[in-house]
């Protein structure tokens, strides 16, 4: 039988003290989305433990008492993960904010899941080391948070993904057992927990503790600014960087609107007549970068840019990536909202893609500023709309869910790195068969057989595809008929 | 290259296998019947599908079926100028990709380029109840749902069979260098050290009582270079050295007595173990001979938070690999009953009931 509100307060502040237990309107507001604040939901109540023992006693109860679970970083996610649910517990994980140890030698940190990415990095500076994966919310997102998605950022082509940079985890599970997952050699007994876990989006177990891998500073970064007139030529650079061999550091991409927004924000000396940039980024030794420098001029000269430039120094190079860092917040300022799309895509088939979006921006009626990881092909659209304008969410929404689909009809994913959480749960119907959604709930079920934690999320059940199809399949005809499927 | 494309078989084989509730035992080129617990089952031959399916050097993947000869897609790799970074050990000129990637092993260039399960960007398998499903792709990042791919590396098949793995490739590097020192155990573990927090092309390291082996990668010029920060003799075979080392030819390897693979911190000290011991990967992966206990080899490593497998010539009485505690076995078992309900595919290959 399901508890009342009162009796789960009541039980709660039996582990928890009264100021980390939140059951009032007012105060569970703060709580009611991420950094996807389209979607919005009150939680019935938030509770901010600090010990492991207390996370462990609250899942028992939960577990118990059938209540749901929604666990909680920093809330920066972008495809509504942690959305609360209305009638389960918000755990936030907000006070495990400790670095537990640092071990130089071994180069890996111990933290706690509250923990902020760059805090991290700030933290083993000193020691010549630093944490790779850099999502842009780096301030301020978590490093449990990052794990939960398997966070990338713009130097995941040369370093990986955080599912590559992390050793071991501490998890309890919805039964309130702790688990360690992954040990402290390069790989453990049995099955790749560690990797079933990332990405994992808080549906398996909470995440109470993070040994991530640190890797030492590069002798020497420096970045190449190359302009284009046309996207396509930018867009073959890239492939023809890769071909020679060479993987950056960093290799990216912003389109005209995107340029011009963030050279009004942060005027990083963009050349604001271009239709696209590239941004690339090398780095390792003195001579390996020299070297790399020359190669990757002749390229960008080879494939038609119109203008190249190297950062001449330290901080003509954080200028450069200072514009990038910014784009997001730049088209924030020229338009009323914008919602940020996260798909992935074959490199090679980002002309058409870009002309596809286009065309949809007319039908639309909505403007699109777009800003990819293109060295490994993770688009990042933002499409510029007013949420005061009755009707526009609504048609961003589904302009956003045809880029989605897009991106899988070239062979191509939902999501690179911002994860499914409530906002792709329907394009996982279309990059998924019955059977593939099926296998992951029984995934779900090893870890979470009473279905409590963070329910409704990441993987939809049959019935809500049976009735997204319904909608979006015109008369037995696929979305985009005329693309070549794989 | 053949391109033979027999799934279709493959997955009825195992629907039956179901049906009739009867173990398979999975094979490719055999050429790693020596690793694992023994499996008792028909045989389910995976190494007639072959054939690469998608390769584009642009892209940095190549996707091909299970049963491709490994050694077939390292020379098209190469002719394209390109590798698999986790540098994979075969152990016989008949190994598939398949097995490769089911036993997750990795060779030299492992702790400074990543593992098999790093470079796995998707794969399509057949799970127990003989249904084919894909997971993952060949994109360099894609977070949609659980990542059942990796999950797929080194669980030997008791989860699925892969028909099909997306691998994410590496260009090769313009030059390669091998330097000696003489060094002892203990300063070679030092050395190794020093120099890993220092940002240097180096690809491989191993040592042993006598002498520290360091491989430099990179472009002519920043290998020079790194050369004179490392230091030591040139070794003029060093590509032949790795591969033997890779392919356990060297004579460290040729012994009747059971050789076990310690993987556990990389600055952990000399183990108190009797027996002939071998590093590799800056420490983190250590090869031992030894006729010692099981129990005693593996309280050992844990107490430096690492596991040990059994590796070759294990004794029948000895569990292959290290126990799991009760938790994480209770896992184990859920997720084999979620994928393989009838407990049909190569089961007891890892652990008895798994």
């Amino acid at each position: 039988m399901k508890l009342r509100k009162q009796e789960i307060v009541k039980a709660l502040l039996e582990i928890l003290p009264r100021d980390a237990v939140l059951f009032e309107a007012e105060d569970l507001h703060p709580y009611e989305c991420d950094g996807l604040s389209a979607y919005r939901r009150l939680p019935m109540l938030v509770a901010l433990p600090n010990t492991v023992e207390q996370v462990q006693q609250i899942l028992r109860f939960c577990y118990q008492n059938d209540v749901a679970v929604v666990a909680r970083g920093a809330g920066t996610g972008l495809s509504g993960g942690a959305l609360p649910h209305e009638e389960g517990v918000l755990l936030s994980l907000a006070k495990f904010n400790n670095i537990l140890e640092v071990d130089a030698e071994e180069r890996v940190a111990r933290v706690q899941p509250g923990v902020r990415n760059l805090a991290i990095s700030q933290a083993v500076d000193s020691l010549g080391l630093y944490y790779a994966p850099d999502p842009s919310s780096q301030i301020a997102c978590t490093i449990g948070g990052n794990v939960a998605e398997n966070s990338g950022g713009v130097h995941c082509l040369k370093y990986g993904l955080t599912v590559h940079n992390i050793q071991q985890l501490k998890i309890v599970t919805i039964e309130g057992e702790l688990l360690t997952i992954g040990n402290s050699g390069l790989d453990s007994a049995g099955y790749d927990l560690l990797a079933l876990m990332t990405g994992s989006e808080g549906m398996l177990g909470v995440i109470t503790e993070v040994t991530v891998k640190l890797l030492p500073k590069p002798e020497r970064a420096q970045v190449v600014l190359a302009a284009f007139d046309d996207v396509v030529h930018a867009g073959s650079a890239v492939g023809n960087i890769i071909a020679a061999g060479i993987i950056p550091a960093g290799l990216e991409m912003m389109d005209k609107l995107a340029i011009q927004a963030a050279e009004d924000f942060v005027h990083a000396g963009y050349p604001t007549d271009a239709e696209a940039i590239l941004l690339c980024e090398l780095d390792g030794t003195n001579k390996e970068v020299s070297e790399q420098i020359l190669l990757v001029r002749g390229i960008l000269q080879d494939s038609g840019a119109t203008e190249i430039r190297t950062a001449k120094d330290e901080a003509e190079r954080m200028t450069f990536w200072k514009g990038r860092k910014a784009a997001f917040p730049a088209v924030g300022r020229i338009s009323p909202d914008y919602y940020c799309m996260d798909g992935t895509i074959p490199r090679k088939r980002l002309p058409e893609v870009l002309k596809t979006i286009a065309d949809l921006s007319k039908e639309y009626d909505l403007a699109v500023a777009n800003v990819f990881h293109a060295g490994d092909g993770n688009l990042h659209p933002l499409i510029l709309y007013d949420a005061n304008k009755p009707g526009e969410l609504k048609r961003t929404e589904e302009f956003g869910g045809k880029i989605l689909e897009l991106c899988v009809a070239v062979g191509g994913t939902i999501t690179g790195e911002h994860g499914v959480g409530m906002e792709k749960i329907n394009q996982m119907c279309v990059q998924f068969e019955s059977a593939e959604l099926t296998q992951f709930h029984a995934v779900k079920n090893a870890f979470d057989k009473k279905g409590l934690l963070n329910p409704g999320k990441a993987v939809p059940t049959l019935h809500r595809c049976a009735e997204f199809g319904a909608m979006h399949i015109h008369r037995g005809e696929l979305p985009f008929p005329e693309l070549e499927r794989f | 290259m053949t391109d033979t494309d027999i799934s279709s078989d493959l997955q009825q084989q195992v629907e039956q296998a179901y049906a009739s509730k009867s173990a398979l035992r999975i094979q490719g080129g055999e050429s790693k019947q020596f690793y694992g617990r023994r499996v008792a089952g028909e045989a389910l031959d995976v190494s007639q599908h072959q054939g690469i399916i998608n390769y584009e050097p642009t892209e940095l993947v190549i996707t091909a079926r299970a049963g491709t000869p490994l050694k077939e897609l390292e020379q098209v790799l190469s002719d394209n100028n390109q590798m698999f970074g986790f540098e994979p050990p075969a152990f016989g000129e008949s190994a598939t990709l398949g097995g490769t990637i089911a036993c997750n092993l990795s060779g030299p260039r492992r702790a400074f380029a990543g593992s098999a399960r790093d470079f796995v960007l998707g794969s399509r398998i057949i799970n127990g109840k003989g249904e084919s499903l894909h997971f993952g792709g060949e994109v360099m990042k894609n977070v949609a749902g659980y990542d059942v791919s990796r999950l797929m590396c080194g669980a030997m098949g008791t989860l699925g069979v892969l028909l099909e793995v997306s691998v994410k490739v590496l260009p090769r590097h313009e030059t390669e260098v091998t330097v000696v020192h003489e060094l002892g155990v203990a300063d070679s573990l030092k050395k190794v050290h020093d120099l890993a927090i220092r940002s240097l092309p180096i690809s491989a390291t191993r040592f042993d009582d006598n002498a520290l082996h360091i491989r430099i990668s990179g472009t002519e010029g920043a290998v020079l270079a790194a050369q004179k920060a490392v230091g030591g003799e040139v070794l003029e075979t060093g590509n032949d050295f790795w591969r033997r080392l890779k392919e356990q030819q060297s004579g460290f390897f040729k012994t009747e007595s059971p050789v076990w693979r310690l993987s556990l911190a990389s600055n952990s000290p000399v183990l108190n173990t009797d027996g002939r011991i071998l590093y590799e990967w800056n420490g983190a992966q250590r090869w031992l001979i030894s006729r010692e206990s099981a129990g005693s080899i593996r309280d050992e490593v844990s107490l430096y938070g690492g596991h040990a497998v059994c590796f070759r010539n294990c004794p029948e009485q000895v569990q292959v690999f290290h126990p799991l505690d009760s938790g994480l076995l209770k896992i184990h078992q859920q997720l084999k009953q979620a994928f393989d309900p009838g407990s049909i595919l190569n089961p007891g290959q890892m652990y008895a009931d798994i």
